[in-house]
């Protein structure tokens, strides 16, 4: 008994040891260009992660598979909005799948903690969403870049929009967690009125907005402005329009709504304001071509999640096209990112010396195409070449 | 039931001996396969191990069921972390900093907690981790929600070079190992003794003169100390601190695990970590909807499982083990050659769930012939 | 505008935001004490910690937003969703949690925390990812003038004229009734109760089909406001579970007193805490500290309870 048990548990965890082995089955011998990209696929923000996928797809099948003549895998992983499992996941991208470029990360959290053995190994590690003030500023990196944004960029466009709007007295309401407070500080840097009350709301248990509400309605602010992204959108969007505030009040809002959350808040979201650098009617072509091809294919018009996915792998091909697939050129792949030569599904685009972008934001409304039907328009351009505020403590 | 006779079952002791022999092998394994993600993945089981053996203390053995002892790796891991941001990166700084901040924390929350029991004590548990948790979230000094990056490991003066993944993974499986053999002195000591009987009786032990909450305090302190041991591992190994890692719900995946390997047993915490984190690695490469099949088996574990992993052996019944390990290895062959969803989902249902009733069908069998022989009660 | 008249103004407006606020904190409140009753009864008379209660108030409020959307009314959808959701309840008593009643609470919070993973991963499946929002009858979408001068939402205060209505019914249930009696019975000894003769499991089975109406109610009544979404029930699980502590097992009197006495905590908290703060720090410093400190305020409370009082406020009696 005791030597058939001995041989029965070696056995099992042998086979287990196997089992973790041959799941790097496609041990592929030919040249490839291998991208990692780490993304939310399950849990309640899983559409932001398809929709992440959809459109880096996408992105690839306008070039044919292939970046500077090079066939391309790409390998998604699913960080489940935790930043330990996106570490990991990170980590067997990088170790075991050994990618040459790696990409995604919806949450700053997750992306904190999992680029630095990135970055240290000398991988290119190009953010598809997240924007970290840390990033952009002391921590920035060579290797790392942004193709979305600096978390403070687009609220600092909307508070320039506030000035241009004649908004005296301001409101703002946020959840108070990171990317909250550099929504709250960035329209504050611009925003030259007064800000006579500012909530910062438990993230992400509270639902109910009441409280905050009724001080708003006490207040009698010019505008309110707020940021609640994913769900909490919808909730916020509810109770402020039952609270009947919507005709009283002006509403602005930053990355509240986008292409999923418009789906519940339909008609919540008319007449409110918003601001971004991208809308899926830019007249740009690159842009034209995403959006229809998009909604052709997924019967579903793109987010700004996936417009950002769609420019990163046209970066990473513009970079390894520049160095001619020699991946090995590290000096030269860094030279070809910084210059940023692609067609950016948001119009003109540079990068700052921080790897994060300076590009223009614009005022935007949700309208109703069809009865259960919405979409987002752009109003106009409220700023152009914008520059995010962290960049002078970026010492590259 | 008594956990000293677990104790001293050789099939649970082998069988633990041998796994620990392996884990400290997988560097050499790594090595010829090729693989350095294998050594990332196992750093991380190992280290989750220490933490599951320090809960398995007052757990296990202690009959505490604490929901909050995420909160004491995080303590661990913040407090290299804040010395870090400073500047302090000698590890005879950081490392007396982390323990002493971690056994001070565990015994406010014990002070608090201990006088109460049952659903009571799980919920107060959960409510000062909490309260750490929330600590962490606003401290924006130091990243709040955001987390702080560490940028420098630990200095270890010299002595060993903390950056090289092989030297770190040993470190952590020799702590493991000592981990391992502090709580055996302790659970075979009269300390320990005084623990286990009050955990099934604590009227009797107080009745016989020992003052219970002091014991219980005094464990709980232990246990939170080795618990903060492992969030400095943490720390030093993601180079990264953040409070999600303090979340009630990772309090939760611990006690899973315990549970998982089989209670008040010596090797549990180390078979529950190693099956939990593997199961995790595997069923989330494979599909997306792995949690519909790991709650049923969750599930299924405690109703008719109820020793884990470590009661299955000791039952004889590690062929059983086997035979869901096999069915598991089958699952994987046809998700490799069929990509659809919820295929593996439910075929990996019916394996485990055949698995588990096997397991159960025999303890049925078997707790009829000792009731049958007036045994005692489980 | 004399100063006086400034003043009293001021005064009258400051106390219409109290008022306010407190119907605020009520309304969630009452809420909570909608999702905490079935909580503690299945608690008290069985025994069980429950942690999938989360669950059949995320299932409840599923159902009534895929039957509001089939039958075009909300009415009529969270009638139906209710008897709907207790039968998902019933189905999961007697299939898995009947075997735990003779367990420890550990059992079962990790049974239910098992059951948390799956009823989360079916909701996927069957509802989609995207969540749901239920879209209100236009005659609930206005306001009324609760005082003059005090607009408040019809929905809101329909939540709270439900959830006292709730009380109410529970009051009579669990004092006046035969079954009410079975129940106060069975918390302080169910042997005994099973011994004359009652049959036990089919009390069980009822009284957890209660709950989980109940769950269901409280998760289709706050879904206008908070809309339809997979694991919405884990969070507020927790202030549940705080709730019943608090309020001592099986008491449906101390689930409702703990109830509205966190809603207004917290209610009262978010509303006052920041501008309190701001008169010494500045007013971002005040939002962000005011709002560490709310979320604390409610397990800092909870802590104190249990020091005191380690039962809970009102323990049923003979435990």
């Amino acid at each position: 008994m005791k030597m058939s048990t001995l041989l029965r548990v070696t056995g099992a965890l042998a086979v287990s040891a196997l089992a973790l082995t041959a799941a790097d089955h496609a041990a592929a011998q030919a040249k490839k260009i291998k991208i990692g990209f780490v993304t939310t696929l399950s849990g309640p923000n899983a559409a932001y992660g398809i929709d992440m996928r959809n459109s880096f797809e996408l992105a690839l099948d306008h070039m044919g598979r292939k970046m500077g003549g090079i066939p391309v895998e790409v390998i998604y992983e699913d960080d489940e909005q935790k930043p330990e499992v996106g570490k990991q996941k990170t980590d067997k991208l990088l170790q075991r799948d050994r990618v040459d470029f790696m990409a995604g990360y919806i949450w700053s959290n997750v992306l904190l903690a999992s680029y630095k053995p990135v970055v240290d190994s000398k991988t290119f590690l190009i953010s598809a969403n997240a924007g970290p003030s840390q990033l952009a500023g002391e921590q920035c990196n060579p290797y790392f870049f942004a193709a979305s944004w600096a978390n403070e960029q687009n609220p600092m466009g909307v508070g320039h929009l506030l000035n241009q709007k004649n908004v005296k007295r301001l409101y703002i309401v946020a959840p108070n967690y990171a990317a909250g407070q550099d929504m709250a500080n960035g329209v504050k840097a611009t925003f030259k009125g007064e800000v006579v009350g500012q909530d910062m709301t438990r993230w992400p248990d509270q639902l109910d907005f009441s409280a905050e509400i009724s001080k708003i309605r006490a207040t009698k602010p010019d505008a309110v402005y707020i940021f609640f992204p994913g769900r909490a959108g919808v909730q916020f969007y509810t109770q402020y329009s039952q609270a009947n505030l919507k005709k009283e009040i002006p509403l602005y809002s930053v990355f509240t709504v986008d292409g999923v959350t418009l789906k519940l808040q339909k008609d919540l979201v008319l007449d409110t304001y918003f601001g971004l650098f991208w809308a899926p009617d830019l007249p740009y072509a690159a842009n034209q071509k995403f959006v229809t091809d998009y909604k052709k294919k997924h019967k579903d018009t793109p987010t700004f999640y996936g417009a950002q996915s769609y420019d990163v792998a046209n970066l990473i091909a513009s970079a390894v096209a520049a160095t001619k697939g020699n991946l090995k050129d590290k000096e030269g792949l860094r030279k070809a990112l910084e210059a940023a030569n692609f067609d950016s599904v948001r119009g003109p685009m540079k990068f700052n010396k921080n790897h994060f972008p300076i590009h223009a934001i614009y005022q935007q409304e949700a309208y109703k195409v069809s009865e259960n039907e919405y979409d987002i328009r752009t109003i106009s351009k409220i700023i152009d070449n914008l520059e995010d505020p962290s960049a002078p403590k970026c010492k590259m | 039931m008594s956990s000293l006779l677990r104790l001293k079952s050789p099939i649970t002791t082998i069988a633990g001996s041998i796994l620990l022999v392996l884990l400290g092998l997988v560097p050499v394994f790594a090595m010829l396969l090729d693989d350095p993600f294998m050594l990332t993945l196992f750093t991380r089981i190992v280290i989750m191990a220490i933490a599951a053996v320090s809960l398995n203390l007052i757990l296990g053995y202690g009959g505490m069921v604490s929901f909050g002892h995420a909160a004491y790796i995080g303590v661990g891991g913040y407090a290299i972390g804040i010395l870090a941001h400073h500047g302090i990166t000698e590890a005879w700084i950081q490392w007396p900093v982390a323990l002493i901040g971690s056994a001070l924390v565990a015994l406010l929350i014990g002070l608090l907690s201990l006088r109460t029991k049952g659903i009571f004590f799980i919920m107060l548990t959960l409510a000062l981790a909490q309260l750490v948790y929330y600590l962490g979230n606003g401290a924006y000094a130091y990243g709040g929600d955001d987390g702080l990056t560490i940028l420098q490991r630990t200095d270890l003066g010299g002595l060993l070079d903390l950056n090289d993944k092989e030297t770190l993974y040993y470190l952590c499986w020799v702590l493991l190992v000592i981990v391992l053999w502090l709580t055996y002195r302790v659970v075979n000591s009269r300390f320990g003794m005084v623990l286990q009987g009050a955990k099934s009786n604590d009227r009797r032990m107080a009745t016989l003169g020992f003052p219970v909450f002091r014991y219980r305090l005094t464990a709980f302190v232990i246990s939170g100390t080795i618990c903060g041991l492992a969030g400095i591992l943490t720390a030093t190994y993601t180079d990264f601190i953040s409070p999600a890692m303090m979340h009630w719900t990772r309090s939760g995946d611990l006690i899973v695990m315990v549970v998982l390997g089989g209670m008040g047993s010596l090797f549990g915490p180390l078979f529950g970590a190693v099956t939990f984190l593997m199961l995790e690695e595997i069923l989330s490469s494979w599909t997306e909807y792995w949690k519909i099949v790991f709650g049923p088996i969750l599930l299924l574990v405690v109703l008719f499982a109820r020793g884990g992993i470590d009661g299955a052996m000791v039952r004889g019944a590690a062929g059983y083990a086997l035979t869901g390990l096999i069915t598991l290895f089958l699952i994987y062959v046809v998700h490799y050659l069929w990509y659809d969803d919820w295929i593996p989902a439910a075929v990996v249902l019916a394996g485990a769930a055949a698995a588990i009733l096997a397991i159960w069908y025999r303890q049925r069998r078997e707790a009829v012939a000792i009731a049958s022989a007036g045994g005692d009660h489980a | 505008m004399t100063p006086r008249f400034i003043t009293r103004s001021l005064f009258f407006f400051m106390t219409l935001l109290l008022i306010e606020q407190f119907l605020n904190g009520l309304q969630i409140g009452l809420l909570l004490f909608l999702l905490a009753a079935g909580l503690t009864l299945v608690f008290g008379i069985m025994d069980l910690v429950n942690l999938a209660h989360g669950s059949l108030y995320m299932m409840g409020a599923f159902f009534a937003a895929t039957l509001t959307e089939w039958t075009g009314s909300f009415l009529l959808g969270a009638l139906l969703a209710l008897p709907a959701t207790a039968l998902l309840g019933i189905v999961v008593e007697v299939i898995a949690l009947r075997n735990l009643y003779t367990r420890d609470h550990l059992d079962h919070v990790l049974a239910t925390f098992g059951l948390i993973l799956f009823f989360n991963e079916l909701a996927r499946i069957l509802f989609g990812v995207g969540g749901m929002a239920i879209p209100l009858p236009d005659s609930l979408l206005t306001h009324f003038e609760v005082l003059p001068g005090l607009p408040y939402p019809t929905y809101r205060f329909l939540i709270i004229v439900v959830g006292l209505l709730c009380a109410v019914f529970l009051y009579v249930l669990v004092q006046k009734t035969r079954l009410g009696m079975l129940i106060r019975a069975g918390a302080t000894n169910r042997e005994m109760v099973g011994a004359l003769g009652i049959d036990i499991k089919l009390l069980f089975t009822l009284v957890f089909g209660l709950g989980a109406a109940l769950a269901a109610l409280a998760g289709l009544m706050a879904a206008p406001i908070t809309t339809v979404q997979i694991g919405m029930g884990d969070n507020i699980l927790i202030l549940a579970l705080v709730v019943i502590v608090i309020g001592g097992i099986g008491s449906i009197r101390g689930a409702f007193i703990a109830a509205v006495m966190i809603g207004l905590v917290d209610t009262m908290g978010r509303a006052f805490l920041p501008n309190m703060l701001g008169t010494v720090l500045s007013p971002a410093d005040a939002g962000t500290v005011a709002e560490a400190l709310s979320s604390m305020l409610i397990y800092i409370l909870m802590s104190g309870v249990l020091v005191l009082r380690p039962a809970g406020l009102f323990p049923a009696p003979g435990r």
